[in-house]
């Protein structure tokens, strides 16, 4: 129909509205990749002599490997070469406090809606804001250090909790998991760390907002959860880059540890810049994120609400050691113009009684590609497995696709498993009926939508859900078919 | 308040609407009767915008405005509300939040604030105590799951929450039982007022002994060929169509 073109031509002209970049004197490093880039990096962070030897080696093993090639999409082959691996805004001297922290980037997550000065956080969040290759600040650290919470970059904790971050780092994620997860150990910038000691049930939710700011620049960074015995923590991450003709690289590695009785709930908020309507420019996120339920009765949830990039390329998954522990995955992922996103998560069930639940939610308009990939692993001695999937696609317009490649693998007999999808179109009568009841088209997708996201979104934190059920309206702006 | 002159439509080519004209008067309630495929349908999506159809001569006015140049929401927004025949399920759109949006959008267009929380709630309940909706309905998934009966329930609901100046009920009456029957008509009977219009599209004269008419016109090829009062309804009922399409045939 010609209302349908209509509306997919006025997707195109949406706009990203953080796409705006910062000018500030930045140090960087050279182009490119090899052993000086690595000690640099190292040395630049003042790290320990053993950190050093695990970049080095992460750096020698990535070297022997290549790219994967059995993703659902292609895209140019990177070089990675010309990426700059560190770029931080130049500092005079070592901070003391947020007074002391370059008005010009206070200003810039100001901008973004992230407002360091702690009497005007939403109360109840902390929050630590990397912006390229560093942190610059973390919010709230002394009322998180009265009941033990460890919240802090994770350069930082390598200083102050070096013992802490050498016994769980790559521990999750090795570096020789994969070609990203490698490179990422290499050249890791910053990114958080959180130690919840036992029996503490974290006062606030904790957040990490990522920013792209430097142009030909790679972000890498590293984020490090540890739940002690019977604690609780809430994480949620957000992120946003500025708009640029060259694809950008982000190759995060995140690790959970949950230990006895511990629950980490983790949630994403992505809007990285996803690139023009053609597809040009945007972020690459690729990223590797895992959880450990260490002891018996630990729970991880992954909360994911992906809108933005150019290519999404991540699978949030839970490996599941602990007797009676539990992996949780609710994934809303958009994808609309020509974006690309292959995501899902793997269920690795190894010890007894141990249960799980992925719901997917998968919303594809323009031209673009919305794939859920997922595993659900068995072990053979793992008894009375539980797993239920779902995942759902929804289609806008008749240019884009949904795939699902759902994996179940099971050694023992005595699993449940359960796997329901389904792929519906948003009906023009569904549209016509708001329309009807005086709801324009517009705000009658945001509904639909929102429906169909509903138990996914329900799942954020409170503060958190009404920012993502924006971002989904704005993701979406005018696309109806 | 609705004046339909000489109005031709048709779908995918089709001519389905060969020249409608009908005038209705505030506080007026006009039943739209006729053997299958005679367009009643179709008359009931032209007037509330359905893009499918393509008016190809004719004209609707509202009020004194022209119906035809609005889009669909905006003749809502205007008064115009139709309970449809096959109502949409929405998953995951509680009732009570697709009607807040609706009732806001409409006083947005009026130039009116939004409602507050607990008005908007109080409103809920006065309208639902009044077409007798069952409360746990508003709280589920927009038709999701709703058996027929709910769902033609939940359209009264929702044009009491509307008030619609214009209400055009279609084929409402189809796969409801008795007792159904009844609630959706006693709903309806309380909404008509002496500034409200209705439309009562039927294949049946059942539900007329319920919504009594003041006029009930008989649609054939696309045409109203036939036009009386409630007993003209009683009358199709004991003979049937074809004594009036012989009547049509003999008049060509």
């Amino acid at each position: 129909m010609s209302e349908e073109t209509d509306i997919i031509d006025q997707v195109v002209s949406q706009e990203y509205k953080y796409g705006f970049t910062t000018d500030i004197e930045m140090e960087t490093a050279p182009k490119g990749l090899n052993e000086d880039i690595v000690r640099f990096i190292s040395s630049r962070k003042n790290e320990p002599e053993w950190m050093l030897e695990y970049r080095l080696k992460a750096y020698r093993h990535w070297l022997t490997l290549s790219e994967p090639e059995w993703q659902n999409f292609s895209y140019p082959k990177i070089n990675y070469q010309d990426i700059i691996y560190y770029a931080a805004p130049k500092e005079k001297k070592k901070l003391n406090s947020l007074d002391e922290v370059d008005p010009e980037l206070l200003k810039t997550f100001e901008k973004l809606g992230i407002s360091l000065a702690e009497q005007k956080r939403l109360s109840g969040v902390a929050v630590d804001a990397v912006f390229d290759s560093v942190s610059i600040a973390t919010t709230f650290k002394e009322q998180l250090k009265e009941k033990g919470v460890i919240f802090c970059a994770i350069s930082e904790a390598l200083q102050e909790h070096p013992e802490l971050v050498k016994q769980y780092m790559g521990s999750v994620v090795p570096y020789t998991d994969n070609y990203f997860a490698a490179l990422n150990a290499a050249v890791f910038s910053d990114g958080s760390f959180v130690y919840i000691p036992k029996g503490v049930r974290c006062p606030m939710e904790l957040s990490t907002y990522f920013r792209i700011n430097a142009e030909n620049t790679g972000q890498f960074e590293r984020t490090l959860i540890i739940a002690d015995d019977n604690s609780y923590v809430s994480y949620l991450e957000g992120c946003t880059a500025p708009m640029r003709d060259e694809n950008q690289l982000h190759a995060a590695v995140v690790e959970l540890i949950a230990m006895e009785g511990a629950e980490i709930k983790y949630s994403t908020v992505q809007n990285w810049y996803p690139g023009d309507k053609d597809g040009k420019g945007g972020i690459y996120n690729f990223v590797t994120k895992r959880g450990s339920c260490e002891g018996k009765n630990a729970k991880i949830s992954w909360t994911q609400v992906e809108t933005g990039s150019a290519i999404t390329w991540k699978y949030p998954s839970c490996i599941l050691k602990g007797e009676g522990s539990v992996g949780e995955f609710f994934s809303v992922a958009v994808t609309n113009n020509a974006q690309v996103a292959d995501t899902g998560t793997k269920m690795i069930h190894i010890g007894k009684n141990t249960r799980s639940r992925i719901v997917s939610k998968g919303i594809s308009a323009g031209k673009s590609h919305n794939t859920y990939r997922g595993l659900v692993k068995v072990a053979k001695k793992a008894d009375g497995v539980r797993n239920y999937t779902q995942c759902d696609s929804m289609l806008i317009g008749s240019h884009c696709g949904a795939h699902t490649f759902p994996y179940i693998e099971i050694a023992n007999q005595s699993a449940v498993v359960e796997h329901e999808a389904s792929t519906s179109k948003i009906g023009e009568d569904q549209i016509f009926y708001c329309n009807q009841r005086g709801i324009g088209t517009e705000e009658a997708i945001s509904l639909i939508v929102n429906g169909f996201c509903r138990e996914v979104l329900n799942q954020l934190p409170m503060e958190f859900a009404v920012e993502a059920q924006k971002l989904l309206a704005v993701s979406l702006e005018g696309s109806v078919g | 308040m609705l004046k339909i002159n000489n109005l031709h439509a048709e779908i995918e080519g089709k001519k389905i609407l060969n020249g409608i004209n009908l005038e209705v008067k505030p506080g007026e309630v006009h039943a739209i009767m006729g053997p299958n495929g005679a367009g009643k349908s179709t008359l009931s999506s032209v007037l509330a915008g359905r893009a499918d159809y393509t008016v190809t001569e004719g004209s609707v006015e509202l009020d004194g405005k022209d119906l035809l140049e609005m889009a669909p929401e905006d003749r809502a927004r205007e008064g115009v509300f139709l309970a449809f025949q096959y109502p949409v399920e929405i998953p995951g759109v509680s009732n009570t939040n697709f009607l807040k949006t609706a009732v806001n959008e409409k006083r947005k267009y009026q130039g009116l604030e939004p409602m507050e929380a607990t008005d908007f709630l109080k409103l809920m309940r006065e309208k639902m105590e009044l077409v007798e909706m069952d409360k746990s309905l508003t709280s589920r998934s927009l038709n999701e799951g709703f058996s027929g009966g709910e769902k033609k329930r939940n359209e009264i609901f929702q044009m009491a929450m509307l008030e619609p100046r214009l209400g055009i009920l279609d084929e409402t009456d189809s796969g409801l039982d008795i007792d159904a029957l009844r609630l959706v008509s006693n709903g309806v009977n309380k909404l008509r007022s002496d500034k409200n219009a209705f439309i009562v599209i039927t294949h049946y004269q059942r539900l007329l002994d319920y919504i009594v008419p003041d006029f009930v016109h008989v649609l054939y090829k696309g045409r109203i060929v036939k036009s009386g009062d409630a007993n003209l309804a009683k009358e199709l009922e004991e003979k049937g169509y074809d004594w009036i399409k012989a009547e049509v045939a003999a008049s060509i």
